[in-house]
């Protein structure tokens, strides 16, 4: 079964997709990570996406934000391209401050955290909606204290985040992420840098994440999360989607000999 | 693990965490340093020695140096020495910010046009910079900003513009901003590729990711380099003196050509002044740099205050625990 038959699977919507990825290929030098992948992400789903390393999972999520260009292929969030735009039936790069704009509607979490260190914990959460000029000083800090709240972390606002432990810092990290008030939240293997009794804790803050109805792309090693939290599971190998379906169906009954001897090897 | 197949396996080592009672009550005898010892006396001699010449020697003159000192014509010399370093600092630390930001740019033309840059100005000797600059007028008698080949927009007359002082720190300037630039970019690649992305996940704004994020913890890596280029600055306007602009050290060196016999007394004056000057950036750098560390480390570097009172206490916990043993 190829990836192209699987996305005829999926119902076409009338409201856009959260995500949408479009026969996204692309290449480091002559390695090629991603190979024609296409996804939909329906707003208000949670989608894992599981893979061995260097199946090109981190290289997907980083395309829907435009970290990484893709060589061919486009994504939207939203129904909005992201990147590019269609000028007579081709894709043309946007503006740098278009992308910038675009990103700071999808929000990003990464496994190192990339707190800024030199920033209190309160300042890295209420710095980008007065960088992007959405909140006045005083609006964005009353934000952060209330998201910060959120995460369990309303006391360590005048804190740097080299004070805390990683799995704070991941906290704070997804509080900063929701301070811009995302369409969806992209998760970068957000407990791998964790020391094992802190996964838990971040964990729990991407459950309450997912029940609340926001749209998450998690890359994650953790398949019993998965199991809990996701409504579809993508399993990546060698820069393809091998398969995609709930939980039930792809974790406890694999239709792919790749996806059965990676489950039984992180299982 | 270096032993051989067949060593001692561990069940057979005896057990070794049951010390033998005898032992564990005993404090430890540091271990005797004679070397250490030895070596301390040989330098405090010489010191004393050194100390002893510098007091004693009558060619000195310590009573003409209390004279020099402060007199109003070596401090007029130490003011031009500070306005020129002041200037320089700041307009050398601007281009090199501005020459580190073109190094570092995608455009391969700014990349070209900085790096040669800072290797002409870096092979070129100051003084030899000084000088050009210093015959400058002769060469072109207007400087005028317009199109290449084309019209001129504006038209300056050099010799009204280019007083004593601006060559002076129009040269040290362009030199300064050659090493300056090489400081920022090792401080702005000192900072983590993590930090840059996160920026931009963000969607921060261009200038916003670089004044805020990026150049603030790039400045901890900058302001050790840059303060030491600092303290060579402070001594390299000491050739201003060739572009016949009178400071500290061209001062000195003019009444020591009115007063030969205080030359010596003279050039002591210029050498204590310039230990101030350096050891006042030297303080100063410290603060900064315990500015700068703010979220780099757990705990903030202590100030000298703070070390000595807890230098302090140790000594007295101590002397306490030698008096209760």
């Amino acid at each position: 079964m190829t990836a192209e038959t699987l996305k005829a699977d999926v119902p076409a919507e009338v409201v856009p997709a959260a995500v949408e990825v479009h026969d996204v290929h692309k290449w480091y030098g002559a390695h090629r990570v991603l190979d024609g992948v296409s996804l939909t992400v329906r707003p208000g789903e949670v989608t894992v996406i599981l893979g061995p390393s260097g199946s090109g999972k981190s290289t997907l999520l980083r395309v829907i934000n435009h970290l990484e260009k893709p060589e061919i292929g486009h994504v939207s969030v939203n129904g909005e391209p992201i990147g590019v735009r269609r000028h007579g039936g081709r894709l043309r790069e946007v503006s740098e401050r278009t992308i910038l704009s675009q990103r700071s509607r999808i929000g990003f979490v990464f496994q190192n955290f990339n707190l800024f260190p030199h920033l209190t914990v309160l300042d890295n959460v209420a710095a980008a909606p007065v960088a992007t000029g959405r909140l006045t000083k005083p609006q964005a800090q009353d934000l952060a204290r209330e998201l910060l709240g959120r995460v369990g972390l309303a006391d360590k606002a005048g804190a740097y985040p080299r004070q805390l432990s990683g799995g704070q810092q991941q906290r704070v990290a997804i509080a900063r992420a929701l301070a811009l008030r995302p369409g969806v939240i992209l998760f970068d293997e957000p407990t791998s840098a964790l020391d094992p009794e802190l996964v838990g804790e971040v964990l729990a803050v991407i459950k309450d994440l997912a029940t609340s109805g926001t749209t998450l792309v998690i890359v994650t090693h953790e398949v019993g999360f998965a199991r809990e939290v996701a409504d579809k599971v993508v399993f990546l190998d060698g820069g393809r989607i091998v398969e995609q379906g709930p939980p039930h169906e792809v974790l406890d009954k694999p239709r792919h000999e790749r996806t059965r001897d990676f489950l039984s090897k992180v299982l | 693990m270096s032993e051989p197949p067949g060593a001692v396996t561990l069940a057979e080592v005896p057990a070794a965490d049951t010390p033998s009672e005898k032992l564990t009550a005993q404090r430890v005898q540091p271990l005797r340093r004679p070397g250490r010892w030895i070596a301390t006396a040989v330098v405090l001699v010489l010191v004393a020695q050194f100390v002893h010449g510098l007091v004693s020697n009558p060619f000195y003159q310590w009573d003409r140096f209390g004279y020099w000192f402060l007199r109003p014509v070596i401090l007029d010399g130490l003011l031009i020495t500070l306005e020129v370093t002041a200037y320089s600092a700041v307009l050398g630390l601007l281009g090199g910010i501005l020459l580190a930001l073109a190094r570092l740019s995608k455009s391969p033309v700014l990349r070209a046009v900085s790096w040669t840059y800072v290797w002409a100005l870096r092979s070129i000797p100051l003084i030899v910079v000084l000088l050009f600059l210093y015959n400058f007028s002769a060469l072109y008698q207007t400087l005028s900003v317009g199109v290449p080949f084309g019209p001129a927009f504006f038209t300056f007359d050099e010799s009204r513009l280019a007083t004593d002082m601006v060559i002076a720190v129009v040269g040290l300037s362009l030199n300064e901003a050659a090493y300056a630039a090489e400081v920022v970019r090792g401080g702005i690649l000192s900072v983590d590729q993590g930090q840059h992305e996160a920026a931009a996940a963000l969607g921060l704004p261009k200038g916003y990711q670089f004044r805020r994020i990026v150049f603030p913890q790039a400045l901890r890596s900058i302001v050790p380099n840059y303060v030491n280029q600092l303290i060579g600055l402070v001594k390299s306007t000491s050739l201003v003196f060739y572009v016949s602009l009178l400071d500290l050290f061209g001062t000195a060196q003019t009444m020591g050509a009115t007063y030969p016999g205080d030359i010596v007394s003279l050039l002591l004056v210029v050498t204590v002044w310039y230990l101030i000057l350096t050891s006042l950036v030297s303080v100063v750098q410290f603060y900064v740099e315990r500015y700068y560390a703010r979220g780099a480390t757990r705990s903030l570097p202590p100030t000298p205050l703070q070390q000595l009172r807890t230098g302090l206490a140790d000594l007295r916990a101590r002397i306490r625990r030698e008096a209760a043993v």
